[in-house]
């Protein structure tokens, strides 16, 4: 994996530049734009969810059979359940269990990750790397859903153990990816000129190695909410994520199928919003990484 | 202009008309378009050469040289860059508004490129000799080749290049090979494909000086062993002086002096040339060499007259404003600066 | 390091893994809250049972003694009883895998084979209308949760067009053939016997493409970069100014390189399949593991949860070495170079 520098032929300017390149290099691509929007539209939504949210009552245990399983309309703008709950409304409170799935996963997965991966790629070749490779390979051999549902399975079933056991399984992305990127840059100059001078290792794996590991980095943590949130909604789509009578995304899409096709919007509108929340991202994601590239003459 | 070429039944172009240049560029311009705007690489390239000749292409790295051999055979990366301007006539036939099939005639039989950076230039996951293979095979005449005679023409050039076991290099990988039998594999490919000329750009530059050296060596010998045109690219001006006959000085897109080697190296005229020749280092006279003042210019905003102008010792009021054209001061030298434009013969 | 040498140690790497794997797994489980015998005997059992049950299950020894009993007998072929099925774990496992393999195979022929010609397409009208078409396309592909998809493929070409089976591998009036892998499928190939072939086919589509849709754009989408990536490198500028013909680079000497990262991902894409066929096999009622699976989980079936976790690290595992293999057919670098593989 190369090791990004800007082209050096333009002047890198001031910090207000860099960040004017950025952008210029983010919004070249208009899809970018569209999932930046698409990204503060729902985390909009989800912050303010009970003041933005028709129903807010809804989200929670609310039960209406008067008002149930009734299609899109004027005023339940995307339909009702079978218990009279009003979709939009908690498809809004939805959003937060997928960001908060998102931003806990993530945080607690990169920083063992990326640090594993460093202490590897630095001692590339010792049994220091042998162990920790070993050990990410163990965790990446079975496919992702199935050993999240297998550590979730020995859990009680709700949103924390959900968020925990993804936590567990996601980790070794980071230190392979990290891994690959330290192994190689391990070997430059600029890592033996500062063994040379007697920099302490931790200065070396975190002050040197690091800061040049940051952009893959980065791109991959926006790229890995869209697909957070999608293995979330898939854990409480099967169960074994967010409980009901709680909002959902996956848990929504799962109540709804039952009652398919005739109830079709109880599914439909959960599953379309989880598109949009892992499109934006994932536009997001391609949009940052674009910002990250190196430019070519 | 001239009249159109004949075709022969072989399918060669035919012998270049009255003036008799092998490669002519006029006023070539090239740009690149980039974050905030536009490169104006080339601004107006203007070259000239004939058959047999040994010409050297001399400038700082940046000035364009690769991308003005890039647009000889049209495979500049277009977006991002553009052909804004300008003529390249190879025997006679504008270049730039060939079609497919009789440019991929004039690739696969007048003009072959050897690239800088011989690792880059190999395709890393086929052989050295399905890639020579290929390139024999889909020549005009390839077609009417026998399997045995293919096999033939991917060896031969192979020997020439003096690689050791060339039956063996046809199923080595490039990744097997060194730096300098990469490069050799690409002067291979290059003789395998054409024979009228050979541009080669800054041969040997990607490697070690004692290579390097080997590689110049063998140019030389092939250079002179055959009589193909060939048009040798390099920033070092001692290269230059022991193989060609005539040479051009390229400065920020533009050229700037061209003259016969030796006359050039007698008599440099134009104050880059000046420059850089005090610029190489001397084994007697003592002193280090000084470099040339200033950098190549931002070709985003170039100057408005002529580039070189910022840089230059001698520069003139009129300098700023207008852009030098070609001064004929002798029969094998011209120079584009404002200095000389009185002393036209 | 000759191809043989780089097979055998690929197949003792993945040994290796997949020891590691039934020790995270069996510790994983162990770990769990509750008396495994009191679960294996049920909750009415009196006293002496569960503790004969304990006995057996070899509960009061110590962890690595009670792998020890799992692995001696796992090799045998014996992965213990499950608490749903109260039947071997490995029949019930013989019972329900080849029906979500022959999905998940389906769907990994429809993401590597329709994934790299979609992306040549893509990239050889690069910036037309079809590339942008495709590229939305897609995008919407990789976004997508395989179970979105097979509720809209269940919807609207099950339900409401009604051109597909929704249900089921086969149709009630079809016979099955003799099952000799239980890939219907091959058996009724094997057995001469079209009509079950075509009618499998038929009922395998809807939730194949629906399992295969990620893959299938994510195949497309590397295929169309990198060879858009690889269309600047120097050696197809090189090809061409030899005199290459465009559509021989195109076709031979632009593609090769290309689908190497493809292939490289089709095996991690090949896994987030063996996964997503757990929900897609529930929204389309295909009798595979996903059900006995998904049961097992929130039952906290022990042996079958360990089961099923191995078999499919197995899967995933042979898929990988295919994998590998074929990148290095493709890549003479990763072939030939002394590095260690990582």
């Amino acid at each position: 994996m190369t090791v990004h520098a800007e082209s050096l032929d333009l002047p890198k300017g001031t910090t207000r530049e860099k960040l004017g390149r950025g952008w210029y290099k983010f919004s070249r691509n208009t899809m970018s734009i569209v999932g930046l929007c698409f990204v503060l539209l729902v985390t909009f939504l989800a912050v303010f969810a009970p003041l933005v949210a028709p129903y807010p009552e809804h989200a929670g245990k609310f039960v209406d059979f008067a008002n149930a399983s009734i299609p899109p309309g004027r005023t339940y703008p995307l339909g009702t359940d079978v218990m009279g709950r009003d979709i939009l409304s908690r498809i809004f409170f939805g959003f937060r269990f997928s960001l908060m799935m998102g931003v806990v996963v993530l945080s607690l997965v990169v920083p063992p990750g990326v640090t594993l991966g460093l202490i590897a790629g630095y001692y590339q070749g010792t049994w220091i790397d042998t162990a920790i490779m070993r050990i990410t390979d163990i965790f990446l051999a079975v496919p992702p859903l199935i050993l999240a549902l297998a550590i979730c399975s020995v859990l009680t079933p709700n949103l924390f153990n959900a968020m925990l056991a993804v936590s567990l399984m996601w980790w070794p992305w980071y230190t392979r990816l990290v891994y690959g990127l330290a192994s190689t840059l391990r070997n430059e100059f600029f890592v033996s000129s500062a063994e040379v001078i007697g920099a302490s290792k931790f200065h070396i794996i975190f002050k040197e190695i690091l800061p040049n590991c940051i952009s893959p980095i980065f791109t991959k943590m926006s790229l890995d909410m869209a697909w957070v949130i999608l293995l979330g909604s898939s854990l409480s789509f099967v169960g074994l994520g967010v409980q009901p009578p709680r909002p959902g995304l996956g848990t929504m899409v799962a109540g709804g199928t039952d009652y398919l096709p005739e109830l079709w919007w109880i599914s439909v509108f959960p599953a379309l919003a989880i598109v949009v929340v892992v499109l934006g991202f994932n536009l997001l994601g391609d949009g940052i990484r674009d910002m990250f590239a190196a430019e070519e003459v | 202009m001239s009249s159109p070429p004949s075709r022969q039944d072989s399918g060669h172009l035919s012998r270049p008309p009255q003036n008799g240049a092998l490669l002519k560029i006029r006023d070539l311009h090239v740009h690149f378009k980039v974050y905030g705007g536009r490169l104006r690489v080339l601004d107006g390239v203007h070259f000239t050469m004939h058959p047999g000749e040994k010409v050297g292409l001399v400038g700082e790295t940046g000035c364009g040289k690769t991308t003005t051999m890039k647009s000889i055979l049209r495979i500049l990366p277009e977006p991002p860059a553009r052909i804004a301007g300008g003529e390249i006539y190879f025997k006679g036939r504008d270049v730039l508004k060939m079609k497919q099939k009789e440019l991929r005639k004039v690739r696969s039989e007048g003009i072959s490129m050897i690239f800088q950076d011989p690792t880059a230039a190999l395709n890393p996951v086929f052989t050295v000799g399905q890639q020579l293979e290929a390139v024999v095979k889909y020549s005009i005449e390839g077609k009417n080749l026998s399997r045995k005679e293919i096999r033939e023409r991917t060896l031969q050039p192979l020997r020439e290049v003096a690689l050791p076991d060339p039956e063996r290099m046809l199923d080595t990988y490039p990744l097997q090979l060194s730096g300098g039998m990469r490069q050799r594999v690409c002067i291979a490919m290059a003789l395998a494909a054409s024979r009228e000329l050979l541009i080669a750009d800054e041969p040997g530059t990607s490697l070690d000086v004692t290579i390097q050296d080997q590689i110049l060596r063998l140019l030389h010998r092939l250079v002179e062993e055959t009589d193909v045109s060939v048009l040798l690219i390099t920033h070092t001006l001692g290269v230059v002086r022991e193989m060609t006959d005539r040479v051009y000085v390229m400065y920020a897109g533009r050229m700037v002096e061209v003259a016969d080697t030796q006359e050039l190296f007698d008599n440099p005229l134009h104050p880059y040339t000046h420059g850089l020749m005090e610029a190489v280092p001397r084994l007697t006279g003592g002193g280090v060499a000084d470099g040339i003042a200033g950098r190549i210019p931002d070709y985003m905003h170039p100057p408005q007259g002529c580039r070189f102008q910022p840089r230059c010792p001698r520069a003139m009021e009129v300098c700023h404003q207008e852009k030098p054209t070609f001064y004929r001061i002798d029969d094998n030298h011209q120079v584009a600066c404002f200095l000389y434009r009185d002393s036209e013969t | 390091m000759s191809s043989i040498t780089y097979i055998v140690r690929r197949l003792l790497h993945s040994v290796f893994v997949l020891l590691g794997l039934s020790i995270m797994i069996f510790i994983i489980a162990r770990v769990m809250p509750g008396n495994p015998a009191r679960m294996a005997v049920g909750p009415r059992a009196p006293q002496e049972v569960i503790d004969r049950m304990s006995e057996r299950m070899h509960l009061h020894e110590p962890l690595h003694i009670q792998y020890y009993y799992w692995l001696r007998d796992a090799l045998r072929g014996d992965l213990g009883v499950s608490l749903v099925t109260r039947r071997p774990v490995v029949d019930d496992i013989k019972d329900f895998f080849p029906a979500t393999l022959e999905l998940t195979l389906f769907a990994g022929v429809i993401m590597g084979a329709g994934g790299i010609l979609l992306g040549i397409l893509s990239a050889q009208h690069k910036d037309t209308w079809i590339d942008n078409a495709l590229r939305v396309v897609s995008y919407l592909g990789v976004v997508t949760p395989s179970f979105v998809f097979a509720i809209f493929f269940l919807l609207l070409f099950g339900m409401v067009l009604n051109w597909m089976p929704t249900t089921g591998r086969l149709s009630p009036d079809v016979v099955a053939p003799p099952t000799v892998t239980g890939l219907i499928t091959v058996d009724s190939l094997l057995a001469g016997n079209l009509r079950a072939f075509v009618d499998a086919l038929w009922h395998l589509f809807l939730p194949g493409l629906a399992l295969a849709m990620g893959g299938l754009a994510q195949e497309s989408r590397i295929t169309r970069s990198t060879m858009s990536d690889n269309l600047t490198k120097d050696y197809i500028a090189s090809a061409r100014s030899l005199g290459i013909p465009e559509g021989v680079i195109m076709r031979r000497f632009l593609l090769k390189p290309s689908l190497i990262p493809t292939v490289s991902i089709l095996g991690l894409d090949f896994a987030g399949t063996m996964g997503n066929a757990f929900l897609v096999e529930l929204i389309f009622n295909w009798p595979g593991s996903s059900r006995y699976g998904i049961e097992t989980m929130l039952r906290k079936d022990l042996n079958a949860i360990v089961g099923v976790v191995m078999v499919l690290g197995v899967v995933f595992i042979i898929v990988n070495i295919l994998v590998d293999v074929v990148v290095g057919l493709l890549d003479p670098r990763i072939r030939l170079s002394a590095k260690r593989g990582e």
